[in-house]
């Protein structure tokens, strides 16, 4: 075979390698929920890391989410935090909304799973708390700049179709933080080749809700005694205390 | 400015990783957006001034008190005017001088240490935001020159050492560490003469706000700019306080009932003899 020939590739066939490409790319990592519960939007993610983060904060009621490359979704979200920030100065803090930066990350992505030469393995969520439960948006973007708007909740990652099969069957509108935080973990924990359920405490999470009960910066991550306490049976707490625990 | 670009995609600036500072990140994306990118027409120009700006340092934190009064030459441009704002989570900032850039700067540098704070996952050290805030004094420079300058104060709680701090700086940017208490703005020389008399060392909060705003009291007697406690309006002084647990502000009923003991001494005693 002369090297250099050009083969033909049909472009169906070019968008399925790229598609499959990335999909096996994002299935290969621990999975991420993301869920409402009265208070707020609740994230969880099995990720035993304190500092690479698949959890983050964009603006006042904006937090990201996300499972793949961690180069490449970082990348996102210091884009989206650049993003946001630079909307906020020079309109207004209250012009910043999820459906703006939902729409601009789908172009993104998009824009890469065509033109450049790898698709981003990546799957985001990108979510927005209102002053009350109705108004919560969650905003899911795939590798090829889909957008779904989601509604109550979203997995994505290794193992996210029985997860999200499970939050279907048992999550309901205003459960609280410890319900929709024992939900999320009980099916994190499942062993997707039907083995025993693993053990997943404190330290091998990661928690960040985004509390429409705070004021301005609605974002918080959960953590140490807090989570424990939250997700412990015995000793049960089913709000987040009003005061802060050191990040 | 490309707030939205034409495809709608991110730009690619957003996505070259590098700094965690947001105004070098607007100086190289849209430096139109930075106030001492702007080029002025020869000239000077009169604006609105803010004045009198006092910080005092207490037991395990440090409070910052301005007055309410913005002047444009003889005139009185504003009475409700707030000069002291909470930057983040532990610090706050005082601005004396013009006010339409002092607030647009303050608004910079309030989204300057949030950006880094999302940005690194972690809040900045007291001396960075110190330098960050001298850097951005610097910046404005040729405005100063042509009678736009801008002289702030900044007070911290350093949570490594658990101290108050108070920072000052000079319109070239050069940035002090103070000691106790400071004052900036017209009536800086009658308040800090004030604080000299009246400051103790080790006070707690109640008597650093009570002696804050003797001191803004006292710049108000002799200096025209700077505005009393406005008693017919019930206008008081803003005071912040930042300590362990975080920046606030004192609520009207604290500060008026600092401003009536103040009034009632001063009845037949107009020095505030003691």
């Amino acid at each position: 075979m002369t090297a250099g020939m050009p083969f033909y590739v049909s472009p169906e066939q070019l968008m399925k390698d790229r598609a499959d490409f990335a999909r096996k790319g994002i299935a290969r990592g621990r999975a991420v929920i993301v869920v409402a519960f009265d208070q707020g939007i609740a994230f969880v993610a099995e990720n035993p890391s304190r500092a690479l983060h698949k959890v983050s904060e964009i603006y006042d009621r904006i937090a990201f989410a996300a499972v793949g490359k961690y180069n490449e979704f970082e990348n996102l979200r210091v884009a989206g935090v650049r993003y946001a920030d630079l909307r906020g100065y020079s309109y207004d803090r209250s012009d910043v909304t999820a459906r703006g930066l939902a729409n601009a990350y789908a172009q993104t992505l998009g824009t890469v799973f065509t033109q450049e030469s790898k698709p981003y393995e990546v799957e985001i969520v990108v979510a927005e708390v209102g002053s009350r439960p109705e108004q919560d948006q969650i905003y899911r973007l795939t590798y090829d700049g889909s957008v779904a708007d989601e509604q109550g909740f979203v997995a994505m990652g290794g193992g996210a179709e029985q997860i999200e099969a499970g939050l279907r069957e048992q999550w309901q509108p205003g459960m609280s933080l410890a319900d929709v935080l024992h939900l999320g973990v009980g099916l994190l924990a499942k062993d997707l080749a039907g083995g025993p359920d693993r053990e997943l405490g404190a330290a091998q999470l990661e928690v960040a809700v985004l509390d429409r009960n705070r004021p301005r910066r609605l974002f918080r991550r959960l953590g140490g005694t807090v989570l424990e306490r939250l997700l412990s049976s015995e000793d049960p707490m089913t709000q987040v205390p009003a005061e802060d625990d050191t990040p | 400015m490309s707030l939205r670009p034409e495809s709608g995609r991110l730009p690619a600036a957003y996505l070259t990783p590098g700094s965690s500072s947001f105004t070098e990140f607007v100086g190289a994306h849209a430096p139109e957006l930075l106030p001492g990118r702007r080029v002025l027409p020869p000239g000077v120009l009169e604006a609105p001034h803010g004045t009198t700006i006092v910080a005092v340092a207490f037991e395990g934190g440090v409070l910052m008190a301005g007055d309410r009064r913005a002047t444009m030459g003889n005139v009185i441009a504003n009475r409700d005017m707030e000069k002291v704002f909470d930057t983040d989570e532990f610090s706050l900032v005082g601005i004396a001088g013009t006010a339409g850039l002092a607030v647009e700067l303050v608004r910079l540098f309030q989204v300057e240490l949030e950006h880094y704070e999302k940005i690194e996952g972690t809040l900045m050290s007291l001396e960075g935001k110190a330098n960050r805030l001298a850097t951005m004094i610097r910046g404005n420079l040729p405005m100063a020159m042509q009678g736009l300058a801008v002289v702030p104060m900044f007070c911290g709680f350093d949570t490594d050492t658990q101290v108050g701090r108070i920072f000052s700086y000079d319109v070239t940017g050069g940035c002090y560490e103070e000691h106790s208490h400071h004052c900036v703005g017209s009536g800086s020389v009658f308040a800090r003469g004030s604080l000299k008399k009246l400051f103790r060392e080790g006070m707690n909060q109640d008597a650093a706000v009570r002696i804050a705003v003797e001191a803004l009291y006292d710049a108000a007697d002799d200096d025209s700019a700077t505005g009393g406690p406005d008693v017919g309006r019930r206008i008081w002084p803003t005071v912040g306080v930042v300590d362990v647990d975080g920046s606030r502000f004192l609520d009207d009923e604290l500060v008026a009932a600092a401003v009536d003991a103040i009034i009632d001494h001063r009845r037949g005693n107009p020095g505030g003899a003691r």
